[in-house]
């Protein structure tokens, strides 16, 4: 295996009570790679997905990052050794501004005295560098989160996954709630990040969006590995192929 | 309707949304001054109208921050007419005032705690449920532990909080009639470092991203169980404030104190603008409801209009300053 690897799982497995979620299944991500995850509704991508989140415990078998065994016990420990998630759901608070989204729960403050008060200043201009370092266009950073579009929405949870030096994200499905015209900037924003180094695993139905930003791609079946390929020797309909279980 | 007329009139909305309320206030300073122009602007009217608004605006700015947090808390009446019979009680059992005075805010400080735990560690439904009953429970040990009457008579410290006056003779010479009251200065204090608290610390952005979202809240690691037992406590915090001026303006605890007076707090929030679905509003709102109901009692008063007839202005006010803000909405979310 490479040397690249930055996040491994080997022989996962999750049960819950009598059900089988994930068995023995294994996975890797390579430094600035992009991975695309397929399968059908049950296949256990999204539970794969909070195991390596730390938002569930595997039953079975081991997580590497960085090639070094580590247990997680809770979504923040796969912060701190910079894994993001950006949620289906995107987790946003429509209420508040980019910016206060963004740093929300890490929000930069300055001491007066005794006291620590939020920096408005320094969020905004962290803000506005983070964006223009993702190349994503707002008309602000003080706008409000509920004025923006689906895309631009997408666009401000992937900005506040990665605002902390992520060096791996994952995506449920980032495109799903998006109008066509929105799609290709998200896909623009993923390409972006792997340019910027940072590894992603993209959960997606779309198989346009699998062939537009994916260097690899893998097909879970039943809560096991079923197929697995390089993007460039492999087609859409083998992809899809596999994600209805058929293989050749 | 014409474009660019459109666009002038979407454009003049962000300017309604801050300050059209202060203009609210404005026009009816205007007509109350135009209908009884010896009496309404008087020194001693207005001083009167900030006196009686000095204990209720405390109970408005709590209630404000647990209807950021889109909950609600209907124990605040009780909070502050049980806080008012432990000050009384605490004063007649002859305790130095000093002690007395705090009795009233850590009392507050208790009830709402409470209130925050039942809500999270109890996992009640709504926090509607959890204050209903406190709203009986608080008033209920305020008659058990002064026998249901009214206990008078407090320390002059005491009741300088809600009764003093800090003369101007400096300005008006010797003599002059002309004060300030003490509870007006309390009140602007307490609203300044309220609208710090909520607008430049970690805490009051986490209360606003709380009421917006929950679950944003939750995935940004914040521990939302904890801030809102802050913000209950806060809130009770606050009432058990408002019972201490009360006891100062009145210089008695009596049993129907504060009785109704979650609804006039209730009122003066969602007259400010702030939204009952939480996540909206300002301090700044708050402090101008609470003015619009005081100045409507006041003017009202003033006028010999039945009390009656205030109760129907009053709550066709809350109505139609909702349905304003619906309208608003509207236009808002239509370009």
């Amino acid at each position: 295996m490479s040397d690249n690897l930055v996040l491994e799982a080997k022989s996962v497995s999750k049960f819950f009570g009598t059900i089988t979620a994930l068995q023995n299944v294994d996975l890797h991500l390579n430094k600035g790679e992009v991975l695309g995850v397929v399968g059908d509704n049950g296949a256990g991508k999204s539970t794969l997905m909070k195991v390596l989140s730390g938002l569930y415990k595997p039953s079975e078998g081991s997580l590497f990052f960085d090639k070094e065994k580590v247990t997680l016990n809770s979504p923040r420990d796969s912060q701190n050794l910079g894994l993001e998630m950006v949620y289906q759901d995107l987790a946003l608070a429509g209420n508040l501004p980019i910016g206060d989204n963004i740093f929300l729960g890490r929000e930069p403050t300055r001491k007066v005295g005794p006291f620590n008060f939020l920096d408005h200043k320094k969020r905004k201009q962290l803000t506005e560098e983070h964006l223009a370092k993702l190349k994503i266009n707002v008309k602000s950073a003080d706008q409000k989160v509920e004025e923006l579009s689906g895309g631009q929405r997408q666009a401000v949870a992937i900005a506040r996954a990665t605002a902390f030096n992520a060096k791996i994200v994952l995506m449920d499905e980032p495109t799903a709630a998006l109008a066509v015209k929105e799609v290709g900037k998200v896909l623009d924003l993923i390409l972006n990040l792997k340019k910027l180094g940072v590894s992603v695993i993209v959960i997606s139905h779309r198989m346009d969006d699998i062939f537009t930003v994916c260097d690899r791609v893998m097909a879970l079946f039943q809560g096991t590995n079923f197929a697995e390929s390089e993007l460039k020797n492999t087609s859409r309909d083998e992809v899809i192929g596999w994600i209805m279980g058929k293989k050749d | 309707m014409d474009k660019n007329q459109e666009s002038l009139f979407v454009r003049l909305i962000p300017f309604f949304e801050r300050y059209g309320i202060l203009l609210l206030i404005l026009i009816m300073i205007a007509v109350l001054h135009l209908l009884q122009p010896d009496v309404f602007l008087s020194w001693r009217n207005v001083t009167n109208i900030f006196k009686q608004v000095s204990w209720q605006s405390m109970l408005a700015l709590g209630v404000f921050m647990v209807i950021v947090t889109a909950g609600i808390d209907l124990s605040v009446g009780s909070i502050i007419m049980l806080s008012l019979m432990g000050l009384a009680i605490a004063s007649k059992a002859g305790m130095p005032w000093y002690v007395v005075m705090l009795v009233a805010p850590a009392i507050g400080f208790l009830c709402g705690m409470f209130n925050g735990i039942g809500i999270t560690l109890l996992r009640m439904p709504h926090p509607f449920i959890m204050t209903l009953g406190t709203l009986y429970i608080f008033r209920g040990i305020g008659n058990l532990i002064s026998g249901g009457v009214p206990i008078t008579g407090f320390a002059e410290q005491i009741r300088v909080i809600g009764n003093g006056k800090i003369k101007l003779d400096v300005i008006f010479g010797e003599g002059a009639r002309e004060y300030i009251p003490t509870s007006l200065i309390l009140m602007i204090v307490i609203f300044f470092i309220f609208w710090i608290f909520l607008n430049h610390t970690r805490i009051g952005k986490w209360i606003y991203a709380i009421g917006g979202n929950p679950g944003a809240a939750r995935a940004a690691g914040i521990n939302v169980d904890r801030i809102l037992i802050v913000v209950y406590t806060l809130c009770g915090f606050l009432a058990g404030i408002g019972g201490l001026i009360l006891a100062g303006r009145t210089n008695s605890a009596y049993p129907n104190a504060g009785l109704q007076s979650e609804l006039d707090a209730i009122a003066a929030v969602i007259i400010g603008g702030a939204s009952f679905f939480g996540g909206r509003g300002t301090v700044l709102g708050v402090f101008a409801g609470v003015m619009i109901m005081g100045i409507l009692r006041n003017g009202l008063n003033l006028m010999n209009v039945s009390v009656f007839w205030q109760q129907v202005l009053i709550g066709s006010i809350i109505i139609l300053a909702v349905y304003i803000d619906v309208l608003r909405r509207q236009l808002a979310t239509r370009t």
